[in-house]
């Protein structure tokens, strides 16, 4: 089961090793993982896929903490949240046979980001499922895809979110995730936008 | 001279590593000099510290280890860059398995020409990145006082493990303004995830008031927590037996009549039949090893679990349990305790039981065997623990003297045996006891060592004469990588390859050494030859030529229960000593 954390991380050098390489030991596979910076300065945001047992991420959780430059760590998958990711596809494509791949970027609501007279790129954002539809279907119309690049998954909760160390440290045990429980169906407003 | 006598003075950052060090209070460290460490040696002995030259730098870092966990004070390991560093790493990772809070000072080259493979440069934050809790590269003299004084404080905070620093020769060489006060790390942030958990507390309660059939865990936080109060008021309020693991031994007072003793892979047999018949495991400090639980599926059935735990990444990770209580041992006992009114009524129908099964037990153990003139390991440590009447810190190896030893010799008080449990690493018991030794010089310290494993660190022998240390040496000589031969004899028919092994004079060795010795053949030289190291001021060595072919019983083979343990033949096969060969 795929399994998405948050980890709020030091900006430093090498931490990234620490996370990677902790991933490593547990023999746990990373599906995706994005780093960039946050809203604090000197403060890094991971958001982390992997690949592990349904009852993997407590541990997987309480180990991240364990790393020195960790600050923070949510395990997204049980509350409502908001997920992304990036795409750009380079497809084979000449004067002749463009207007299709228009077509279908407009459904997928992606973009042309460059045109050449061999090969056009398209740049897509979105859930996984909405990417790799439109990936499933250029496979299908026989475009050659050229190079994929992929963002890997962003995600944010919802709604009013203080971190997990803050319900720690102030919120009684429990308090903390009643706040779920009014949320809206989580993913609603990303399948609207995928095509029908 | 004194650190404080330096704040506020410019330093060079080789004085600022020892001024800093001197004040966190560290008087002793156990290392090796090499190129890159240089600075810092040469500055050494403008500092009120002692520094134990060692024979090799997995020495030092055992050495560090053993100090810490005779002390329950951080161990300070030094080597250069380079080989210096990689041969420490195998000590690392022994502390790191057995959460022991060492700070291990590694020489870089300098920062010039970091990453250019330079002469000795080696990487050692990477490879130990796995086998430390945190590990630093320094590299400028400023920041050598805050990195010093953080990765103290993470290494003996919460869950204590091994630290590394890594620090330049510039970093060493240049200066900056000392300042300690200054360089004092931010306070530890507590791990997130430890809650004060009010409604876990209540149901540990209740689940131990409805026990009928409850066993309590000693582990090694029982010892680290400092919780022997707690754990002892638990135990006899509800009249709880209390069964530990390799590394808890010594937590629980062995001579107590609640105490069960080792449970696990060579546990004592009603040991382990009482844990798959228990209705309550009451686990403290310890992490359900594999060696302890034997195989899963089929772990004390029958049994509610409460986890009691420092580090919320244990709880669930083996054995899934009913209550987690996350936090430090001595800590959560307290506000657990007066939630338990005492036990009414005499011994109850469940501490019978465990009793009658001990006494089945009793029936089987070679000391009870008649006496057929050969020598047995488990007859040196009785007699050892007799002699010493189980207060000296034993210093064990690892393989079945170290399983021997566990079982007889009986520790009263926590920090007495020193082992390495979870890394199981040959070559420990050595350079830990001189390191025990170190800490604690007004102590009765005894190594007891294989024939094996004592010759992968025997070089210590040296330091040990060098720094006429008072230890006692015993190796317990079977001629065989015994725990090796063992296997070997129930799982590979027999078949011993590469298990018989040669030893050198260990008298003569020692001597060589100018450490006297004898060696001891029967059951009747062993006190007279103990009584004999122990009145000698100054470290002894006996060679106990030991029967060849015994085994480790009981014994549970990977992959059984608990309760499926290979005991010892009521007709013990004899064979010859090392010495008739
Ligand atoms: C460094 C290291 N290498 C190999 C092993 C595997 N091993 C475990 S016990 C053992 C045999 C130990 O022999 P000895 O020191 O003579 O002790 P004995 O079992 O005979 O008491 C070996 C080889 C180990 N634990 N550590
Ligand atoms: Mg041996």
């Amino acid at each position: 089961m795929l399994h998405t954390f948050v980890a709020i991380v030091e900006d430093k050098p090498g931490v990234l090793t620490r996370v990677a390489s902790l991933f490593r030991r547990l023999n746990v596979n990373i599906v995706s993982l994005t780093v960039g910076s946050s809203e604090r300065p000197g403060i890094s945001r991971m958001t982390i896929v992997a690949d592990a047992s349904p009852t993997a991420g407590h541990r997987i959780m309480a180990s991240l903490y364990k790393l020195e430059n960790v600050l923070e760590v949510d395990d997204i998958g049980q509350y409502a949240s908001v997920s992304r990711e990036l795409a750009l596809i380079k497809v084979a494509a000449t004067p002749k046979t463009r207007s299709h791949i228009f077509e279908l970027a407009e459904v997928f609501r992606a973009r042309i980001v460059d045109l050449a007279p061999e090969s056009l790129m398209i740049e897509i954002t979105g859930v996984e499922s909405k990417i790799e539809g439109l990936i499933q279907v250029l496979n299908e119309s026989e475009d050659r895809i050229l190079e994929i690049s992929r963002t890997g998954r962003m995600v944010m909760r919802r709604g009013q979110h203080t971190s997990r160390v803050l319900d720690a440290m102030r919120v009684p045990a429990g308090d903390a995730e009643n706040e779920t429980a009014t949320d809206p169906e989580p993913g609603i407003a990303e399948e609207a936008d995928l095509p029908q | 001279m004194s650190e404080a006598k330096f704040a506020g003075a410019r330093l060079t950052g080789a004085e600022i590593l020892w001024a800093t060090l001197e004040g966190e209070g560290v008087r002793e460290v156990f290392g090796y000099p090499g190129g890159a460490i240089l600075p810092a040696y040469d500055a050494l002995r403008k500092f009120p510290i002692r520094h134990i030259l060692v024979r090799h730098e997995q020495g030092a870092v055992h050495m560090a280890d053993g100090y810490a966990r005779a002390l329950g004070k951080i161990g300070v390991a030094v080597a250069t860059s380079g080989p210096g560093a990689t041969n420490m790493v195998t000590g690392i990772a022994t502390a790191m398995m057995d959460s022991i809070p060492l700070l291990c000072i590694t020489g870089q080259v300098s920062s010039k020409v970091l990453g250019s493979d330079a002469f000795q440069e080696i990487d050692i934050t990477g490879i130990t990145l796995p086998v430390t809790k945190h590990n630093y590269v320094v590299t400028r003299a400023e920041d050598l006082a805050p990195a010093l004084r953080e990765a103290i404080l993470v290494a003996k905070s919460g869950r204590p493990g091994p630290v590394l620093v890594d620090i330049t020769k510039d970093a060493q060489q240049g200066s900056a303004i000392y300042d300690f006060a200054a360089a004092a790390p931010r306070p530890h942030r507590p791990h997130p995830m430890l809650r004060a958990e009010a409604e876990s507390i209540l149901k540990a309660a209740e689940l131990i008031r409805a026990a009928k059939r409850p066993i309590i865990f000693a582990g090694h936080g029982m010892i680290q927590s400092g919780a022997r109060e707690q754990v002892l008021a638990l135990a006899e309020r509800l009249q709880i037996p209390v069964a530990s693991t390799l590394l808890g031994l010594g937590g629980f007072p062995a001579s107590h009549p609640l105490s069960l003793g080792m449970m696990g892979m060579h546990g004592e047999a009603w040991v382990n039949h009482a844990i798959q018949q228990s209705d309550l495991l009451i686990a403290c400090g310890m992490r359900f090893d594999d060696r302890v639980t034997g195989s899963l599926p089929t772990y004390a059935p029958n049994a509610k679990k409460i986890h009691i735990e420092i580090d919320p990444a244990e709880i669930n990770k083996n054995v899934k349990v009913d209550v987690a209580l996350i936090g430090d041992l001595a800590e959560v006992l307290e506000i657990l305790l007066p939630h338990l009114a005492p036990r009414s009524g005499g011994e109850s129908p469940w501490l019978r039981e465990v009793y009658a099964m001990k006494g089945e037990c009793a029936v089987r153990d070679i000391q009870n065997l008649p006496d057929n003139g050969h020598l047995y390991a488990a007859h040196v440590m009785n007699d050892l623990w007799h002699a010493t009447s189980g207060k000296a810190i034993v210093v064990t190896d690892v393989g079945q003297h170290q399983m021997w030893e566990a079982q007889y010799y009986k520790h009263e008080e926590p920090r007495t045996l020193i082992t390495s449990g979870g890394l199981g690493t040959m070559g420990f018991a050595l350079p830990a006891a001189i390191g025990a030794k170190v800490a604690c010089p007004e102590k009765e310290v005894w190594v007891v060592a294989g024939d094996g494993g004592f010759q992968m660190t025997a070089a210590e022998l040296s330091t040990i004469a060098q720094e006429n240390l008072d230890l006692n040496i015993a190796v317990i000589n079977n001629g065989y990588l015994g725990m090796v031969r063992q296997w070997q004899e129930f799982f590979y028919d027999k078949n011993y390859e590469s298990s018989p092994i040669l030893s050198p004079d260990y008298v003569k060795l020692a001597e060589a050494h100018g450490i006297p010795g004898v060696a001891v053949r029967t059951r009747a030289e062993v006190l007279p030859a103990v009584n004999a190291a122990r009145q000698r001021k100054g470290p002894f060595l006996i060679n106990f030529l030991v029967e060849k072919e015994d085994s480790v019983y009981p014994m549970i083979a990977a992959g059984s229960a608990l309760h499926e343990m290979i005991r010892r033949p009521d007709s013990n096969p004899l064979i010859e000593t090392a010495e008739d060969r």
